[in-house]
């Protein structure tokens, strides 16, 4: 491989839209679940709903907007996609089943 | 507020007091400050440390300083460890009383983990990984300044907390409810949240850090698999890290809105949920776990590799073993809390994946057995650390696949049976790893070798010392006595089996003392290494000279196989990659930021810590002012011009 080749195939010049738009995303999305929990205008489910797809628009927008996923760099992205992605479920699920205490 | 209200708040909230030990320690605190401040002012030092050490972003020198941290920290816990065993000795003892029993194990273990064995391993792995690949950096320089400055306030803060307002003291897992405010009040547990919260995010940055440099920063020609093992432990490790540590930023966070602002992720009532703590605690804690032991494989296949004069026997299942333990280690963490009642189901599998564990773990022990077959051993005190690992890291193996296997869990977990398993993982597999590392890189870090001698001296009452101490605590775990008990009564038959452990324990103490003056006697006395090359190492990072200059390749060699020098050696190619044409190097610049941000992050945390929110935003803000200036700062690194290499390198014997 070759040295010091550079990290990024970004164009550095011009005002960085792309991350600015990704961070008010981001505060918009954060603030709507934390705004659809402390309302209590939902019922659970409707909430727990929202919450998640929420969070998967929030996983969206950091691997769109900051996370260079459009960059194609083979199989070093995707295998580190599909870990994170096995470990993310892992944490989830594992989190519902093992603190469901087999009811 | 009054004098007197103020006098109040200083004598019984903010000041420890009340406790003989600590008044001791405080003095020793102000005489061991004082003694810095005039040592670097007598000297004229005071220059010297802010260009050379505060400001630095040499890998090498941060990897310095986060060793020294790390054995300092070692002291800290370690001394914990002894006040423990002192009051174990005999029965019913009040050396210590409850509390103050139960704030020493709280920061024994938090210390140990967090501010001993991860910044010792992060310090070998900044000294020697970017060496091993034949990089001049880490891939990010300043990022690494703030991981190694963020870390050492966030251990300052933490140690903070035994003089200045009290310590944690609900265990270094931090359990809820307990850990809540409703059942512990005051700022110890906040001192552990907010320090281990500060020294995890730079932890996270040096995760990123390394697998960048890893993967893109290699010295042409040097493929994956022709990396060195403590690479391939450095970038798996880091992986670990990335993936793991994020649960724990987010736990601990949780559990400070909890205690800070009154919310109820984790406690007993309005809806709180005390076992998830557990859960989010332990799907980091035992990534953790190989997050401190993977890079401790790497350092004993290095020097078992080196001292048995052969190549690593079977690299290949040693990296696809690591492999399968990174992956493995996110599907076991319920095998920590067995005994809360998820259900046979769950009980079952996670038993099962944990006995898992042991099959890649077991392919690494016969392939260091196998290196070691018909070899020429040579028998260096940092090898003698890898050779001792072997057969008293099996045991810890052994104990941990018993305590996996579920109904018999239920009668070993919380009792000594347990804290012997993982002191024998631990020990052996970490702490006996950073010594053999630190003897094995030292001449690369300083010029100059450790002395042999006392190198083994310490080595052997080490080991013996370690076995007295916690074999013993095996059978009486087996005869019922439990963790985190500050005493026990006399007619149980545990006392000769605590007296003897206290005194292996004391053992370590000594070995420890030993090593520490061996520092010093080989900082003055010790061979100078002129060679850079003073065991016959095969890795790159023995191609340069000793200590590794700033640059460290004046040019950078062609990696052609695994054990790159070793080659270039065996083939002679050594004198003609020295005889290349120099070009400028280019460097990354010193900068004083990393450090100042993180003394703001260190005021804005104690503010957090005894809840003064005036005084963290002021901090926050601080630390946003210090992002703001960067991004608008045009750092281009400097070029170190071809004379001054000529220079370091002719000072150095070498062209």
């Amino acid at each position: 491989m070759e040295k010091n080749q550079s990290f990024t195939h970004d164009d550095h010049h011009g005002f960085p839209w792309k991350h600015i738009i990704g961070f008010i995303l981001s505060l918009v999305l954060t603030f709507a679940a934390l705004f659809v929990v402390l309302s209590g205008a939902l019922p659970t489910t409707m909430t727990l709903a929202a919450i998640v797809v929420l969070a998967i628009f929030q996983v969206l927008v950091q691997l769109l907007m900051f996370m260079h996923l459009n960059e194609h760099e083979g199989a070093f992205q995707t295998i580190s996609m599909a870990f994170g992605f096995l470990i993310a479920l892992a944490v989830v699920a594992g989190s519902i089943w093992v603190m469901s205490f087999g009811m | 507020m009054n004098m007197e209200n103020i006098k109040d708040f200083l004598l019984h909230d903010f000041f420890v007091t009340g406790e003989p030990m600590i008044y001791m320690a405080d003095v020793a605190i102000i005489l061991v400050s004082l003694a810095i401040v005039f040592v670097l002012t007598y000297f004229k030092k005071w220059k010297w440390l802010w260009k050379e050490w505060l400001t630095t972003v040499d890998h090498k020198k941060i990897g310095i300083m986060y060793i020294i941290a790390a054995l300092a920290m070692l002291f800290r816990g370690g001394a914990d460890g002894l006040l423990m065993r002192a009051q174990l000795a005999l029965p019913n003892l009040h050396f210590l009383n409850a509390q103050h029993y139960n704030e020493i194990f709280t920061t024994h273990g938090t210390i140990m983990i967090f501010f001993m064995a991860m910044p010792f391993l992060f310090g070998l792995i900044n000294v020697a990984m970017p060496l091993q690949i034949g990089a001049r950096d880490v891939a990010f320089p300043y990022l690494n300044a703030i991981s190694f400055w963020l870390f050492f306030f966030g251990a300052l803060l933490f140690n903070l907390s035994f003089v200045i307002g009290g310590s944690p003291d609900a265990g270094w897992t931090s359990y809820t409810p307990l850990a809540e405010k409703g059942l512990d009040p005051g700022v110890g547990e906040n001192y552990y949240l907010i320090g281990l919260q500060l020294s995890g995010i730079g932890t996270l940055a040096s995760g990123i850090n390394f697998i960048v440099t890893i993967l893109k920063m290699r010295a042409p020609g040097m493929t994956l698999m022709k990396m060195p093992m403590f690479t391939w432990a450095s970038l798996i490790t880091s992986v670990i890290i990335v993936f793991a540590f994020p649960v724990l930023t987010v736990a601990l966070a949780m559990l400070t809105i909890d205690r800070l602002f009154g919310a109820h992720f984790f406690t007993a009532d309005s809806g709180g949920m005390p076992m998830m703590w557990a859960n989010l605690f332990w799907i980091w804690g035992h990534p953790e776990v190989y997050i401190v032991i993977l890079p401790a494989f790497g350092i004993f296949s290095e020097v078992i590799s080196t001292f048995a004069g052969k190549k690593l026997f079977g690299y290949k299942a040693m990296v696809w073993s690591m492999i399968v333990i990174c992956v493995l280690s996110f599907f076991v963490w319920v095998h920590h809390f067995f005994a809360m009642g998820a259900g046979p189901a769950v009980n079952s599998f996670f038993g099962v994946s944990t006995m898992l564990i042991a099959i890649p773990t077991g392919v690494k022990i016969f392939n260091w057995l196998l290196t070691l077959y018909k070899a020429k051993i040579r028998f260096t005190t940092a090898n003698l650390w890898a050779l001792a690992f072997i057969p008293n890291f099996v045991i810890g193996g052994i104990t941990g696949v018993m305590l996996a296997v579920v109904p018999a869990d239920f009668q070993y977990h919380n009792s000594y049976f347990l804290i012997a398993h993982f002191h024998y993982v631990l020990i052996a597999g970490t702490v006996f790893a950073v010594f053999a590392g630190l003897h094995y890189w030292w001449p690369k870090m300083f010029g100059h070798m450790l002395n042999e001698r006392l190198g083994k001296w310490a080595f052997w009452i080490f080991v013996i010392g370690f076995n007295v101490c916690f074999l013993p605590m095996h059978f009486v775990g087996l005869m019922g006595m439990t963790r985190r008990l500050y005493t026990y009564p006399a007619d149980l038959g545990w006392t000769p089996w605590n007296f003897i452990e206290t005194i292996g324990a004391f053992a370590m103490g000594v070995a420890f003392i030993i090593m520490v003056y061996n520092i010093y006697w080989s900082a003055r006395y010790g061979e100078r290494d002129t060679t850079g090359d003073p065991w016959n190492g095969r890795t790159l990072e023995w191609a340069v000279s000793s200590p590794a200059p700033e640059y460290n390749f004046a040019t950078i060699p062609e990696v052609k196989s695994l054990d790159a020098f070793w080659e270039m050696k065996k083939n002679g190619e050594v004198e003609k990659w020295r005889k290349q044409p120099l070009e400028p190097i280019h460097m990354p610049d010193n900068s004083y930021r990393p450090f100042v941000i993180s003394v703001l992050f260190f005021i804005a945390g104690f503010g957090f810590v005894f809840e003064w929110l005036w005084l963290g935003v002021i901090g926050l803000i601080g630390v946003f002012l210090c992002l703001a200036l960067r991004s608008f700062e045009k750092d281009e690194g400097h070029h170190i011009p071809v004379e001054e290499i000529e220079r370091t390198e002719r000072a150095a014997g070498r062209l």
